[in-house]
């Protein structure tokens, strides 16, 4: 036998979690300790090359981990105990697997002889986690660790990203073996995504597009995911083509707000002029989007006289819920210089002159128009205030999932990629602000904020204090309008007014938690008071909580109706009482 | 249209249900089974038949046998949502590609005496099963087959006392030089 007790590269299973983070260029980790995961911790303790960030909470972990990643392009590392740890990174979890957002999340276990014992803070983590993680593993062999970890920073960041768990059991943590830093055979053979898009597709995709009539491009959250380039590729493909594009919750900031061709977000909060464009047009470009049913509305009744093209890295996205004409399967940015590419040679873009003119006309009814109020503040000008305020800044935004997440999305205007960080699929209350805790460790001069909600802030309420340690001073500013307003809203419109338990009573003293915290908290009543709360909100270089009394009842509009095509949309200024009702019809009626 | 109070589209696609036999090469690692479960239980895919077992031990390479049915555009969902699990090598719908030859085993356990026990000796030969167990009182059959001969098969033995059947679920392999 060698002597191995001087080969640097025998170590614990704890240390070799550590050495791979770094070797992966971890630089921020976000965590709770257990006793699972105690010798893990005990390695921290000792190096200065990755920052911990201890949150409150394991789904904050989980969330800031989203954030610090959606905001970066890199993957967001988690580190929880056995057990209660595990369990609460399910939502965060869940939450990554649906908006495709790199995680990798080490979670503690109990001694491998211990598994299946019931023992203390033990649970079946790689079971409960199976669906809602793209892969997991449970590592009993110290030896198989470096391999697993290395594999699992791969799978999490290629093809279409996801959230990875690698549950390591304490004795492996304790055990002595061999680390290897990442190398090419780490990964599995049989997970190889296909990056690069079928030239014949490419093709057959251009002359559809050089042929169109009515064309739209529509966009989603895989062109954010691709990296930048993709982005300006995109942008590069409306510029020379001249069509116009939307773009889904998740796609955001792809394209700019300010961009000419640029129609506003569709789907079911969508702006009329996108839906509309998208239901009567001839060829649809579907790039990194995947046609869910916020997007579609009735499925029978989506786009019916168009061509769809479908560009995604995921097969399975492909006729999942609409059939498409040309399927090309690869990297959205990839994809997308190739089909440039071709374009630039070989196809000369359509006139769609009439087809601007028919968009003009859809444009001009202002589907995101409100009625102004002097006495008090509608949540749609709030917004639009916050956006006018951080204009010049470099910011951020985050939010929670509610009412006031759709006006975000309608009213803030996003010019680039990766400032924007929602939960659309999963739709997670509590989301934003962590979510902005792990935006400001990654960007710690930038401005960055949680367009939140007050039933939505309290439910991960307690990383304020998490804000305060690490001095990130994110801005949390509620539109308050002491309902669950979404849920009030639905109650409205398809339960007959029956406002069963949407009615936010109780709610805490915002400004005097802030203070409890340790934060600033601010406050607006009036109109009259926004601008100067939100000067000092964003001169502040502290975490602020703001809470800024909004309409209570202002509801959320455009809106496409339960089961209806896109075309049938409501739009704010004919949503009166009866138009609602008979919109809604089917429904229970409207009181 | 009517539906009831609901923000999604509730109406069902009606589009006639197929049978496929999908061939899955995985690697044979602990929870692989159990994630592919997962997938068809979880997105409410059927299965009709699983079988796996592993066929190169060297390489650790498990092959899983599924019979599903599902509109055309579910059964593009499965091989897609299959081929997309980390583990999983290959997909090979052993129905598209026509060319397949599938197989199932089932003992057959049948109790009686008399003209029963005669005629199911008889129809047992007809079907080239075999006894592979035998009692005054009883036979188990071994027989083999695509799965519809060994429903008729059991089908025949119900009237003349048949006790249980154990299956084995369908093995699928293409025909020809080519492996999958
Ligand atoms: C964790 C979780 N539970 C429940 C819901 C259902 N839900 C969606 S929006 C909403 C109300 C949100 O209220 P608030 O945060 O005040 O936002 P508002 O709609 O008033 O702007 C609820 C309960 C959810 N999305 N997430
Ligand atoms: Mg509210």
């Amino acid at each position: 036998m060698t002597d191995k007790s001087h080969d640097p590269n025998q170590m614990t299973g704890a240390a070799m979690i550590v050495r791979t983070l770094i070797d992966h260029g971890v630089q921020h980790l976000f965590g709770y300790p257990g006793g699972a995961v105690l010798p893990i911790y005990d390695e921290i303790f000792q190096q200065s090359e990755v920052e911990h960030i201890l949150v409150r909470h394991e789904q904050g972990a989980g969330h800031a981990a989203e954030g610090y990643a959606r905001s970066t392009g890199k993957p967001g590392v988690v580190l929880v105990t056995s057990g209660p740890g595990a369990t609460n990174m399910v939502t965060p979890l869940t939450d990554a697997l649906m908006d495709s957002i790199p995680l990798v999340c080490i979670t503690g276990q109990v001694p491998t002889h211990l598994i299946g014992n019931d023992a203390f803070q033990e649970c079946d983590t790689v079971g409960i986690t199976r669906p809602c993680t793209k892969h997991n593993w449970l590592v009993r062999d110290v030896n198989d660790l470096a391999k697993v970890l290395h594999e699992a920073f791969y799978v999490a960041t290629t093809g279409r990203p996801g959230p990875v768990v690698v549950d390591v059991p304490k004795d492996v943590q304790f055990a002595v073996g061999t680390y290897h830093p990442p190398r090419r055979d780490d990964v599995h053979v049989s997970y190889t995504p296909r990056v690069k898009g079928d030239a014949a597709q490419i093709r057959k995709a251009v002359a559809l597009l050089a042929s169109a009539k009515r064309p739209v491009i529509y966009s989603g959250g895989g062109v954010i995911n691709s990296g930048p380039e993709a982005s300006k590729l995109l942008r590069e493909l409306v510029e020379v083509t001249g069509f116009p594009i939307t773009s889904t919750l998740m796609g955001l900031g792809a394209y700019p707000a300010t961009g000419k061709n640029w129609l506003g977000m569709l789907g079911m909060h969508g702006t009329y002029e996108a839906n509309m464009t998208m239901h009567d047009c001839d060829v649809m470009l579907c790039v990194g989007a995947r046609f869910d049913d916020r997007i579609t509305g009735r499925t029978d009744a989506f786009s019916p006289g168009s061509k769809k093209i479908h560009i995604d890295i995921d097969p399975s996205s492909i006729n999942k819920n609409i059939r498409v004409d040309v399927p090309i399967i690869g990297d959205a940015g990839n994809v997308l210089g190739d089909l440039l590419q071709v374009f630039k040679a070989e196809a000369k873009r359509p006139d769609i002159k009439s087809w601007w003119q028919e968009i003009a006309t859809w444009r001009a009814r202002n589907s995101l128009a409100y009625k102004k109020n002097n006495d008090v503040i509608l949540p749609q000008y709030a917004i639009q205030k916050l956006f006018e305020a951080t204009r010049g800044h470099d910011t951020y935004i985050t939010t929670e999932v509610g009412q006031h997440q759709m006006w975000a999305a309608q009213f803030f205007g996003f010019e680039e990629p990766h400032r924007w960080m929602t939960s659309g699929g999963l739709g997670t209350m509590g989301y934003g602000l962590p979510a902005a805790l792990g935006v400001q460790v990654a960007h710690r001069d930038s401005l960055v904020i949680d367009i939140a909600g007050d039933a939505s802030v309290q439910m991960t309420m307690q990383e304020m204090s998490t804000a305060v340690q690490f001095e990130l001073p994110i801005k949390i500013f509620i539109l308050n309008n002491q309902y669950m307003g979404m849920v009030r809203q639905w109650q409205q419109l398809l339960h007959g007014n029956r406002l069963s338990h949407s009615y936010s009573e109780a709610l805490p003293d915002f400004v005097k938690l802030a203070d409890a915290f340790g934060c600033v908290g601010l406050q607006a009543v009036k109109p009259g008071d926004l601008d100067g709360a939100l000067k000092e909100m964003i001169s502040v270089k502290r975490p602020v909580l703001f809470d800024c009394r909004v309409a209570a009842l202002e509801n959320c509009f455009p809106m496409i109706p339960s089961g209806k095509a896109h075309n049938e949309m409501l739009l704010p200024v004919e949503a009166t009482d009866e138009a609602t009702a008979a919109a809604f019809a089917g429904g229970k009626a409207l009181v | 249209m009517n539906q009831p109070a609901s923000a999604y589209f509730l109406e069902e696609r009606h589009d006639p249900n197929e049978t496929h036999t999908l061939s899955v090469l995985v690697q044979n690692e602990p929870g692989v089974l159990a994630r592919v479960i997962g997938l068809f239980s979880g997105r409410g895919y059927n299965i009709e038949s699983l079988t796996v077992s592993e066929t190169e031990s060297q390489k650790h390479l498990s092959r899983i046998t599924i019979v599903t049915t599902g509109t055309p555009m579910v059964i593009e969902q499965i091989k897609h949502q299959l081929d997309r699990m980390v583990p999983v090598y290959r997909v090979v719908d052993m129905t598209i590609t026509g060319r397949s030859i599938e197989r199932e085993l089932a003992m057959v356990k049948v109790r009686g005496g008399g003209d029963n026990r005669v005629e199911a000796l008889r129809l047992a030969d007809a079907f080239r099963a075999r006894v592979i167990d035998a009692t005054t009182e009883s036979f188990v059959f071994e027989i083999t087959g695509n799965s519809s001969k060994i429903n008729q098969f059991i089908d025949l033995m119900r009237p003349l006392g048949l006790v249980e059947v154990s299956r084995t679920g369908v093995a699928a392999i293409g025909r020809g030089p080519e492996g999958m």
